[in-house]
């Protein structure tokens, strides 16, 4: 059985250090923020969006070492894809690219804040660009049960 | 006489939960007392022993059982009275905790109480219980809150106390005895004494102090004070709050219901004496039992005994930790000023990932902002590791604690 400390490898222990995309974006077309109540963990995004693309996308907060690392690889994997490609993205599209797939449930919140931010920053260029309510309800409900 | 040392090393006998194992069969090295505590098997017996052979509704039946049941609920009371010296049973009233204690306060005394323009003062290292019940009742009241700073010792500023007195506006000020994170010890005669020559009430928040020192509510002159059970080797759910009856007598129930009444009518109801008149419905009796044998069980080391053997903890823990490169701590060094509750953090490591790694060893921090996000504000962090001790942890434990720092140190290139 591996350890729960296992978790700590070099990528992560690298991405919480040297956190990459991280910073803010001046003339963003959207951002978001949120926070986890019982850890503290905070995180912005913002996003540039132009054609239906991600063309640039930056976080800052606060965060433990899986919150940082797992910011930065979604953020990574982000960058560059079209709208309909960023909604698709799924929990274990961070967490496997991080070896994070058996994360225990005390701290799959740090690992799956900035997707919920993601999601949210999305559902609200969506709504505030595109009047798709439909689409809104649907991603909004979606962020809601992240985790 | 059995020295101290060892009877502080028998009381660990005493906690089954001691005796397990966690994660890789590393033995348990409990630090999170200043959440909550663990329980002897004395105050487990004294739960079971009720359900098993006394449980019956208080205040009501005339049978043997209901009898029993309520003899042995009126009996806590009273080990409570001795145990933090209250002359008067009458004022102490079962809650679920502290929490529920200053809620009750804010609705029962402060809507009735409280106005427009008034002010309510806390300090910036209480725990959001001291905090957010003051919020929404001066919020609803349009009323102000507002707060005694902290210095950079983790020491509150008692000027900024005389400057809010000073606008006779005051209605209540509010504070820890001592704080969740800092383990910093309140000047609380201080306190008492400049808010009674202007006349303002005080209320006391315990629940860190009373597991841990000797408390004396009588000698304190405060007006309010409140504690939790579970916190001082009782079982969840279940604490005090005690009020000075000239102060109850002004105050408006809080839940209605049975038990609080002494006569209903359709339309109209009179209310029961004190202290029942705040204690609705059927109570946590089986707890309030706990509660009891857990005062017992204190009182048998002796308050003075626990203190001491916290300062030996805390004297010991803080020369070790001082000694690991990177790691701070928060608060005064001042032994006599604090409490055996330790805040940290370790370089640029984050609490959650400090407790995450030694977790594996067996250790039990917490981390995070131990719901004490304005003090975390004025710290200027975002979380810290807290390690809190209580009377079954020993020097092994703080060294298992430094150990399994280096561990963290190794992991994250320290």
């Amino acid at each position: 059985m591996s350890s729960n400390a296992d978790i700590y490898h070099e990528m992560i222990v690298d991405y919480s250090r040297n956190p990459i995309n991280y910073g803010e974006i001046e003339n963003h077309d959207v951002t978001f923020h949120d926070s986890n109540p019982l850890c503290g963990d905070s995180i912005d995004i913002d996003m540039k969006i132009d054609e239906d693309k991600v063309t640039d996308i930056k976080f800052h907060g606060k965060g433990c070492a899986i919150c940082m690392a797992c910011s930065s690889i979604l953020t990574e994997i982000t960058k560059g894809k079209s709208i309909d490609e960023v909604r698709a993205i799924e929990k274990n599209d961070v967490l496997s690219e991080l070896g994070l797939e058996h994360l225990q449930a005390v701290r799959i919140k740090c690992a799956l804040l900035s997707l919920k931010v993601l999601k949210s920053a999305l559902y609200t260029y969506i709504g505030d660009n595109l009047k798709d309510t439909q689409d809104v309800d649907k991603l909004k409900e979606e962020a809601a049960n992240l985790y | 006489m059995q020295s101290t040392e060892s009877l502080f090393e028998n009381i660990r006998n005493d906690f089954p939960i001691l005796k397990r194992t966690v994660r890789d069969n590393k033995p348990l090295v409990y630090l999170d007392n200043a959440s909550t505590t663990q329980k002897p098997n004395q105050v487990i017996d004294s739960i079971s022993d009720y359900y098993q052979n006394h449980n019956a509704n208080i205040h009501r039946a005339v049978y043997a059982l209901a009898e029993e049941s309520t003899e042995a609920y009126e009996a806590a009371r009273d080990k409570v009275a001795n145990f933090v010296n209250i002359k008067n049973r009458q004022e102490i009233i079962f809650v679920r905790g502290t929490t529920e204690a200053i809620n009750l306060v804010a609705y029962a005394w402060g809507r009735p109480h409280i106005n427009e323009g008034d002010i309510i003062v806390t300090t910036e290292y209480e725990h959001h219980s001291n905090i957010v019940p003051w919020q929404l009742l001066t919020q609803e009241k349009h009323a102000k809150l507002e707060y005694i700073g902290m210095d950079d010792n983790g020491e509150l500023i008692l000027d900024d106390l005389d400057k809010y007195l000073a606008t006779d506006k005051v209605k209540l000020v509010t504070f820890s005895l001592m704080s969740n994170v800092l383990g910093t010890i309140t000047n609380a005669e201080k306190i008492i004494e400049k808010c009674k020559a202007a006349g303002v009430l005080t209320l006391v928040d315990g629940a860190q102090a009373v597991p841990h020192m000797k408390v004396d509510i009588e000698k304190l002159g405060c007006d309010f004070f409140a504690f939790s059970g579970h916190k001082m080797l009782a079982p969840t759910g279940i604490g005090v709050l005690w009020v000075k009856k000239s102060v109850l007598e002004t105050m408006s129930p809080f839940h209605g219901g049975g038990d609080m009444i002494r006569e209903v009518h359709k339309y109209e109801t009179t209310w029961n004496d004190l202290p029942y008149k705040f204690e609705a419905g059927t109570p946590n009796i089986a707890d309030v039992i706990g509660l009891g044998s857990a005062i017992d069980y204190l009182t048998k080391i002796g308050m003075d005994a626990v203190r001491e053997h916290e300062v030996e903890l805390t004297k010991y823990a803080i020369e070790k930790l001082s000694a690991v490169k990177g790691l701070h701590i928060y608060g005064t060094k001042d032994i006599s000023k604090r409490g055996g509750v330790i805040s940290f953090n370790f370089a640029d490591v984050h609490p959650h990932d400090v407790a995450q790694i030694i977790d594996e060893e067996g250790i039990a921090v917490r981390s995070g902002h131990h719901c004490a996000q304005v003090l975390m504000e004025r710290l200027n962090v975002a979380a810290t590791s807290r390690a809190s001790f209580y009377i079954y942890n020993t020097k092994h434990d703080i060294d298992i604690l430094v150990n399994s720092l280096n561990i963290v140190a190794k992991v994250f290139k320290l």
